[in-house]
C-alpha cells in the first residue's frame, strides 16, 4: 500500500498493520524486524514510514482520569481531537498542544510536540508523568522521569524508534472556559516583532504569523497573536464538521504571485496596530484544522515544511539572515511561523532550545531543495536545528551536528533492545541503526 | 436512556457507544473478547456512561442466547435501545472451497443473529416500547461473485428484520435494519480505501438519527441507498457478465 507523511512527499510502499490490542502489538513486533510504529501520519516527512508500519489508531481507549488533579491515562493511540471533544467540555485542556488535533498522544511523545505556550510550559513530554513501551523483544516496561530514566528520556522526541508506546499518562490543565481572549499585534519589521515578543512574554500563549516574502525595510513584517483563557464563557468545542478540499489542486495555485498576495492581505486585514477579540479555542489553536486535507493546497507532489530553531545568543543576525535568503528566493509560503521558544528539556532527541523558531512550507520543486540546503548550513552555523517531525530530506551530518545526543540516544537503544527491531526512511537517511 | 450491545467490541458499535455515552445514557455490552470487553467499559466511564456492565458471550453458542439475553434485561429492567453489531468478513474464496467453512460464516452472521433476535423480540414485545438496531449491510441486497456468502447472511437478516418489524409494530417495538456500505475498520484494514469508504462515527451518526427518527432501513452513508438501487436495476443478463 502506498504510504506518505501529511506532507505527501516522499511517498512509498509498505505494508501497515492495524492493532486493535497490546497483545496483537506484541506478535507484530516479533514478526517484523525494522518495524516503523505510526499514529495519525501528521507529522510531515517519512519518520511515519517504513516497510512495516504498526498504526496505533485502534489503540485509542482511555483507561483513567483523575478528576481531582487532571492526570489522564489512556493508551497510545487516542487522538488529541479526542481529548479535546471529550475534556473541555468537563473544564480541561491539554497542557501543551500542537497546531493540529489530529495527532495521537503516542505521536505527540514521540516527537515531544510544542505549542503556543513553550516559553512557560515547556513541550509535550514535560507533562507526561509515565508511559508503557513496547521493546525490540517484546517486552513490556514502564517509563517515568524517574523509573529507567534513560529510556524515558530516548523515547520522548525519539520519534518512535525505541518501542511501540502503548499507553501514557499525563496532565490535562483545567480551564474556566473555552473561550480564548486574543490579542493581535501588527509588527512592521522583525525587530519590532522580536522586541513585541520579548515585551510579552507573561502571555500564556504566543506566536507570530511572519510574511516571508515582504523584503528590505519591511522584512519580516508579522502578526503577532497573544492568547489567554478565558475566565468565564461557555465549556464547548463546536462540531466535526470541516470544509474539505476534495481533489488535489494545480501545483502552481501557490506561486509567488499568489502567495504575495495572500501575504500583503493578511496583513493588512489588520487595520489598528493592536486588536483584541474573543475567540474560540478551536479557532485560536487549530485554524488549519477546519480545512481538511490542506496538503492537497500544494498540488500533487506535495510539500516539504521547513523548521529550525536558532539559540538565543546571536539568532537575532542568524535569523535575519535566513529571513533575506528566503525573500530573495521568492519561494517562501503563506504558512510561516514564528516563535519564541523557552529553555529545552532532557530528552535526548527533542527539537526544542531556548531561541527563535521558524515554520515554513516550500512546495516539492528541485529549486526548493537547492534552497534548504543552503539554509541546513545556516542554521547550523548558528548552532540550530531542524524539527525531526516536519523533516523529510535533511543529511546524516546535519542531523548529528544539530542533535549532538544522537550517539546517547544510540546507546540507549542498543541497551534496550530497539537497534533492528524499529526503523524509519527516516532514521536510515540519518544515519541510525 | 439503557442500552444493549451484542458484539460490542465491533468497530460500529464501539463507535455508536462512544457517541451515546457522551449523553449519559446505561449499558449492558456483550462480546466474545473479555480483554476488550474490559478496555471498553472503563474508556466508556470515562466518557459518561453512568452505570455500565459487561457480559462475555460467544454468539454461536446458542444455548446460552436465552439465558444472557434474560440476564441482561433482568439487570437493566427495561431496555430503550437494542443495538446488534456482531459479525465477520469471511474469505470467500475459502468459502467455496469448503462447505463448513460457508456453514460457519452463515452461522456467526445469521443463525446466531436470527437466534438472538428471537429471545430480544420476545421480551421487548412485552416490555411494548423500545428499538431494535441491527447492523445487516448492503451486501446483503444482491448477490455478487466478490462475496456472496456473506451476502447470503446479511440478506436472510435483512428479510427476517421486515417481518419483525411488522410482527412488533403491533406492540410498539422499532425494528431498524441498518445497511452500511464501506466502513473504515480493523475487519477492512487489508482493503484500499477510496472516496466512498466512511469512518466508524459517521455510521454511529446515522444509526443514532435513524433511531430518532425511527426509520425502519437506513443505509449508512445516505448515498449507498442511491448506489444499491442502481445495482438492484441491473438485469441479471447483465449483471452475470460483469465483474462487481
Amino acid at each position: 500500500m502506498e504510504a506518505h507523511g501529511w506532507g505527501r512527499y516522499p511517498r512509498l510502499e509498505g505494508e501497515i498493520t492495524y492493532p486493535v490490542t497490546s497483545a496483537q502489538c506484541v506478535s507484530e513486533v516479533m514478526h517484523n524486524a525494522g518495524l516503523t510504529p505510526q499514529g495519525l501520519g501528521r507529522s510531515y516527512g517519512d519518520s511515519c514510514l517504513g516497510r512495516h508500519m504498526l498504526n496505533t489508531r485502534y489503540l485509542d481507549h482511555y483507561i483513567e482520569f483523575d478528576e481531582q488533579t487532571g492526570l489522564l491515562t489512556c493508551a497510545a493511540g487516542v487522538s488529541l481531537d479526542d481529548i479535546v471533544q471529550t475534556f473541555v467540555p468537563k473544564g480541561w485542556f491539554l497542557s501543551v498542544t500542537p497546531g493540529t488535533r489530529f495527532v495521537t498522544v503516542g505521536g505527540a511523545i514521540a516527537s515531544d510536540v510544542h505549542g503556543k505556550n513553550h516559553h512557560l510550559d515547556g513541550s509535550f513530554c514535560d507533562h507526561v508523568i509515565q508511559m508503557d513501551l513496547l521493546l525490540g523483544n517484546g517486552e513490556k516496561v514502564s517509563l517515568s522521569p524517574t523509573l529507567n530514566a534513560d529510556l524515558f528520556h530516548a523515547t520522548c522526541g525519539g520519534m518512535g524508534l525505541t518501542g511501540v508506546i502503548l499507553s501514557a499518562t499525563f496532565r490535562l490543565k483545567s480551564i474556566r472556559s473555552s473561550d480564548m481572549l486574543t490579542t493581535t499585534i501588527k509588527a512592521a519589521d522583525i525587530d519590532a516583532l522580536l522586541d513585541a515578543f520579548e515585551e510579552n512574554q507573561d502571555a500564556s500563549y504566543s506566536v507570530a504569523w511572519i510574511d516571508c516574502l515582504a523584503r528590505d525595510k519591511n522584512l519580516g513584517r508579522s502578526l503577532l497573536m497573544l492568547g489567554e483563557h478565558a475566565d468565564e464563557g461557555p465549556l464547548a468545542v463546536k462540531g466535526k464538521r470541516r470544509i474539505p478540499v476534495p481533489v488535489d489542486m494545480p501545483a502552481n495555485l501557490l506561486n509567488p504571485y499568489t502567495v504575495k498576495l495572500f501575504n500583503a492581505a493578511y496583513f493588512h486585514r489588520i487595520r489598528q496596530s493592536r486588536i483584541s477579540q474573543v475567540a474560540s479555542l478551536e479557532s485560536f489553536f487549530y485554524p488549519l484544522d477546519t480545512l481538511d486535507n490542506w496538503n492537497r493546497l500544494y498540488g500533487r507532489k506535495g510539500f516539504i515544511q521547513y523548521q529550525f530553531v536558532l539559540p538565543k545568543s546571536g539568532g537575532i543576525i542568524g535569523l535575519k539572515k535566513i529571513l533575506e535568503r528566503i525573500s530573495q528566493s521568492g519561494m517562501g509560503s503563506f504558512l510561516a511561523v514564528l516563535k519564541v521558544f523557552g529553555k529545552g528539556n532532557n530528552n535526548m532527541l527533542s527539537f526544542p532550545k531556548q531561541g527563535y523558531t521558524l515554520a515554513l512550507d516550500f512546495k516539492v520543486e528541485p529549486k526548493a531543495f537547492e534552497l534548504l540546503n543552503g539554509l541546513d548550513k545556516l542554521v547550523l552555523d548558528e548552532g540550530g536545528r531542524l524539527y525531526l517531525a516536519k523533516d523529510a530530506r535533511m543529511g546524516e551530518a546535519a542531523f548529528k551536528a544539530g542533535y549532538s545526543r544522537w550517539s546517547e540516544f544510540e546507546s540507549v537503544r542498543e541497551r534496550y533492545h530497539a537497534i533492528g527491531a524499529f526503523s524509519s526512511e527516516q532514521s536510515r537517511r540519518l544515519g541510525l541503526r | 436512556m439503557k442500552i444493549l450491545i451484542i458484539g460490542a467490541t465491533s468497530a460500529i458499535a464501539e463507535a455508536t457507544a462512544r457517541l451515546w455515552a457522551e449523553a449519559g445514557h446505561q449499558m449492558y455490552l456483550i462480546a466474545r473478547d473479555e480483554t476488550r470487553l474490559e478496555t471498553i467499559s472503563s474508556d466508556l466511564k470515562i466518557r459518561g456512561v453512568c452505570q455500565i456492565d459487561s457480559q462475555q458471550m460467544d454468539v454461536n453458542e446458542l444455548s446460552q442466547h436465552k439465558l444472557i439475553i434474560d440476564k441482561a434485561f433482568d439487570a437493566l429492567k427495561f431496555i430503550d435501545v437494542v443495538l446488534i453489531a456482531h459479525g465477520t468478513l469471511g474469505n470467500q474464496e475459502a468459502c467455496e472451497q469448503d462447505f463448513e467453512v460457508a456453514l460457519q460464516e452463515f452461522h456467526t452472521n445469521a443463525i446466531s443473529t436470527l437466534s438472538l433476535l428471537t429471545h430480544i423480540a420476545n421480551r421487548m414485545e412485552s416490555q411494548k416500547q423500545g428499538t431494535i438496531a441491527v447492523i445487516s449491510s448492503v451486501a446483503g441486497d444482491r448477490g455478487r461473485q466478490s462475496n456472496y456468502l456473506y451476502g447470503t447472511a446479511k440478506g436472510t437478516v435483512s428479510i427476517f428484520l421486515q417481518g419483525l418489524r411488522q410482527r412488533l409494530y403491533k406492540s410498539g417495538v422499532h425494528v431498524m435494519t441498518v445497511k452500511p456500505g464501506f466502513v473504515d475498520t480493523p475487519m477492512t484494514a487489508a482493503f484500499k480505501k477510496g472516496p466512498l469508504w466512511a469512518k466508524p462515527d459517521v455510521i454511529a451518526q446515522c444509526i443514532d438519527n435513524g433511531i430518532r427518527r425511527k426509520r425502519n432501513v437506513i443505509y449508512t452513508p445516505w448515498y449507498w441507498w442511491i448506489i444499491m438501487a442502481v445495482i438492484k436495476m441491473i438485469p441479471e443478463t447483465i449483471m452475470k457478465k460483469i465483474v462487481l
